[in-house]
């Protein structure tokens, strides 16, 4: 047997081959195996069609005049325009409430302030958008009128503010022990769920006025059919997230002394709804798509307004894909910033750490 | 130790009043929140009649069987002297049609996006990421005006104006694959199935194969089971089998049972039709096209979800037995992800059942868009909104009752 002395040299080695640098990540990420290198391509391909499209129709076909010279109509639709600053200042309350929210959220009395606050922004922007009849600063203007993004704000903010209670409600109601009451719940929410929202829009448009003797505002009747409809859906988040709860919470509470009100609110609820919050905030987003369907009863919110405009203006007869794609990113930007925002708060409450990748 | 419960005998007990007894006051109020919705659903009944009778109208369900006068523009055959329940069997037919066309290719494609999410490689899953992101955040109606203004952009199908002689060439637009398939804004024409006259004499083969397929299954099963092995093979031999016997149906009966068409274009001067084929109308398309991309969406991040949703150790148990990626995915990791995917699968399936409701958005004469109509032209719009509420739960119902069984199936599958 040779032995090694410290002089003799191993024979030369190649080097290694590169797993890191620019070099490397593309050999692991893109040209790993023959199956990966075949995908790389065909994705290769895709990508390349799409951006030759893509860029086609930015540089030769694309003009987006039928955006830049309609956005007025965009935001506040047919509101008085000598009144916009009423949209404006409404907003203005919004963003507000939710920025000071974020800073004294940790607060508890603050908190509880805020809430009552939340509660009472609805009737004052109510009442700054819709005005008092005869009074000279705020002008009644009537709710034919609101569209465009002020009434998709108005729509989804209305629904969900009313929908969230009365999903807390249905699903405790589903959960309860009364027969009654859970038989009427689930009543409610099957059938809800069963049927498609327009349904429910066209009930409230054209015969809803039938069953109640008097004549409600168009926009109340499309805004009770949103909130009537995700509620049910709300109390199905709700309830997984009830269903989550272990069962010695309660009776922990119980034994504490807390009456079965006091379990409800103080203990078990606060719980259910931080867990059911990604599915929560995922139908908020539902909501605030399907605030469109309210074109298809003839209100004229952002998606319904960019139809209509588009009808009303030949020359925009050929651009109609740019509004709609100008449209669609709005949408796009508030929902995939919900859905951000809420796996942001999940990810930082929930402890349990990432799936692994498959 | 009998003591000290001695206090609380009998004779100490105090019945508690019944205005405090629990058990009555949980009834109480059960009752009360019962009489409160009874009361209200009656009320608005009563308004309900006050209101129709002033007006003239009635909840009768005459106008039904009265002629509808209006047209379908596509679906089953129907002229305006039908009657309104044709109409209303026509709106069904068409949404039943959009949705199982829909389900099958939104499955085919959210399966594969699906896949692509979790593939390894960058390029294909951030492709997958962005289609999932851009389509789940951007309103279904919104996409469907998107989708029907590009198609009505399409070439116009016509000869080209300088060759306006009746031989000149038929211009032939970017998406047309000459001579398979023409898209154009009279509509798509794809090569169709036409049924011949002798089909009726091959539709026994049919089901000979189908018979058969499940013979060749059940044995292979059982032998298998037999010999305590696994039945590798059996889905193969069973479709061979079908498609053995189908054959042999096919050379024994006279005629050809089904024809392959390939549409043509035809027609003099400036103006061209499509002859045979599968002719689809410019709203089929769109309220097709949005339903499958949308769902697709929705159905990759379900298949995403099920496919994680598998313990890490699965697959480094596969990889430490060597089987390759591909294998893993066949053998490992679809079969057990199957059942955390199929509920939720079932449940988008039931989503764009109802959103096909948006079909009138493109124009497309379904469920919703006929009894809108339907309601314009006869004014009972009561009656028919109910009715259609009540298709459209029957169909929920249906699903959900299809998804509870396979529920049940799954569990027993697991025991």
């Amino acid at each position: 047997m040779t032995e090694h002395s410290p002089t003799t040299r191993l024979p030369a080695d190649l080097p290694p081959i590169t797993t890191i640098g620019p070099l490397g990540w593309l050999r692991k990420n893109l040209f790993g195996s023959v199956s990966n290198t075949l995908l790389t391509l065909v994705s290769l391909t895709i990508v390349f069609v799409l951006l030759r499209a893509i860029v086609r129709f930015i540089f030769l076909e694309a003009d987006f005049s039928v955006v830049t010279s309609n956005l007025t109509l965009f935001a506040i639709g047919r509101y008085p325009r000598e009144h916009a600053w009423r949209t404006v200042l409404s907003l203005g309350i919004v963003i507000g409430l939710v920025l000071t929210s974020l800073l004294i959220w940790r607060n508890l009395t603050l908190r509880r302030v805020w809430m009552v606050l939340w509660g009472l922004s609805v009737p004052a922007i109510w009442v700054i958008l819709a005005g008092i009849e005869g009074s000279s600063a705020l002008p009644f203007v009537g709710t034919r009128v609101w569209s465009g993004l002020l009434l998709t704000l108005m729509l989804a903010f209305v629904g969900i503010v009313a929908s969230l209670p009365i999903g807390v409600l249905l699903a405790l109601g589903r959960r309860s022990d009364l027969p009654i009451i859970r038989a009427l719940s689930t009543i409610y929410i099957e059938l809800i769920r069963g049927v498609p929202l327009v349904t429910l829009l066209f009930l409230a448009q054209v015969i809803l006025p039938l069953f109640v003797g008097f004549d409600i505002d168009v926009v109340v009747r499309a805004m009770a059919a949103l909130t009537l409809f995700f509620a049910a859906y709300l109390a199905e988040s709700i309830r997984g997230g009830l269903q989550a709860i272990p069962g010695g919470q309660s009776e922990a509470a119980m034994a504490l002394g807390l009456n079965p009100v006091l379990v409800t609110v103080l203990i078990v609820l606060p719980q259910a709804i931080r867990i059911a919050i990604p599915t929560i905030v995922g139908t908020f987003i539902s909501l605030f798509k399907d605030t469109t369907l309210v074109s298809v009863i003839t209100l004229l919110d952002l998606a319904g307004i960019t139809d209509a405009a588009l009808g009303q203006s030949p020359e925009f007869q050929f651009h109609k894909k740019e509004a709609f794609l100008f449209i669609g990113a709005i949408y796009f930007v508030v929902s995939y910033g919900l859905s951000w925002a809420a796996r942001r708060v999940e990810s930082g409450t929930s402890r349990m750490g990432g799936t692994r990748q498959v | 130790m009998t003591q000290s419960s001695s206090a609380f005998t009998a004779e100490h007990h105090q019945p508690v009043p019944l205005w405090r007894d629990v058990r009555i006051l949980r009834w109480l109020f059960q009752l009360g929140v019962l009489a409160v919705v009874v009361y209200g659903l009656l009320t608005l009944y009563n308004n309900l009649i006050v209101n129709l009778t002033a007006i003239g109208l009635n909840l009768s369900f005459d106008f039904l069987n009265r002629p509808a006068s209006f047209d379908i523009s596509e679906g089953p055959a129907f002229t305006s002297r039908d009657t309104v329940l044709e109409a209303l069997r026509a709106g069904v037919i068409n949404t039943l049609r959009v949705s199982a066309v829909g389900v099958v290719l939104a499955t085919v494609l959210g399966t594969l996006v699906g896949i692509a999410r979790l593939s390894r490689n960058w390029l294909t899953n951030r492709l997958a990421l962005i289609y999932v992101e851009v389509f789940q955040n951007t309103p279904l109606l919104i996409q469907l005006f998107f989708w029907l203004s590009l198609i009505l952009a399409l070439p116009r199908l016509r000869r080209d104006e300088i060759a306006s002689i009746p031989s000149g060439p038929i211009r032939i637009g970017a998406l047309d694959i000459e001579p398979l398939a023409y898209f154009s804004q009279r509509g798509a024409a794809l090569p169709g199935l036409e049924l011949g006259d002798t089909f009726g004499q091959w539709l026994p083969f049919l089901a000979a194969a189908l018979i058969g397929a499940g013979v060749v299954w059940g044995v292979r099963t059982y032998v298998a089971r037999r010999r305590d092995l696994l039945p590798f093979g059996r889905a193969w031999q069973s479709v061979a089998a079908f498609i053995l016997i189908a054959i042999i149906g096919w050379i024994i009966v006279p005629g050809v049972p089904v024809r392959l068409i390939i549409p043509t274009l035809e027609g003099d001067g400036a103006i061209v039709r499509y002859s045979g084929g599968w002719l689809l109308s410019n709203n089929f398309q769109a309220i097709l096209l949005g339903l499958v991309l949308y769902t697709a969406a929705f159905i990759a991040e379900t298949v995403r979800s099920g496919i994680q949703a598998i313990p890490f150790g699965q697959i480094e148990a596969a990889t430490a037995q060597g089987f390759t990626r591909a294998q893993q995915l066949r053998l490992i990791i679809l079969p057990q992800a199957m059942r955390v995917i199929i509920p939720p699968l079932i449940n988008q399936y039931l989503n764009l059942v109802k959103n096909s409701s948006l079909a009138i958005a493109v124009g497309y004469p379904d469920l919703y868009n006929v009894s809108q109509t339907i309601g314009n032209k006869t004014g009972q719009n009561v009656q028919i909104v109910f009715l259609m509420m009540a298709i459209y739960l029957v169909m929920s119902l249906v699903i959900s009752l299809i998804l509870n069984v396979v529920n049940r199936r799954m569990q027993i599958v697991e025991r």
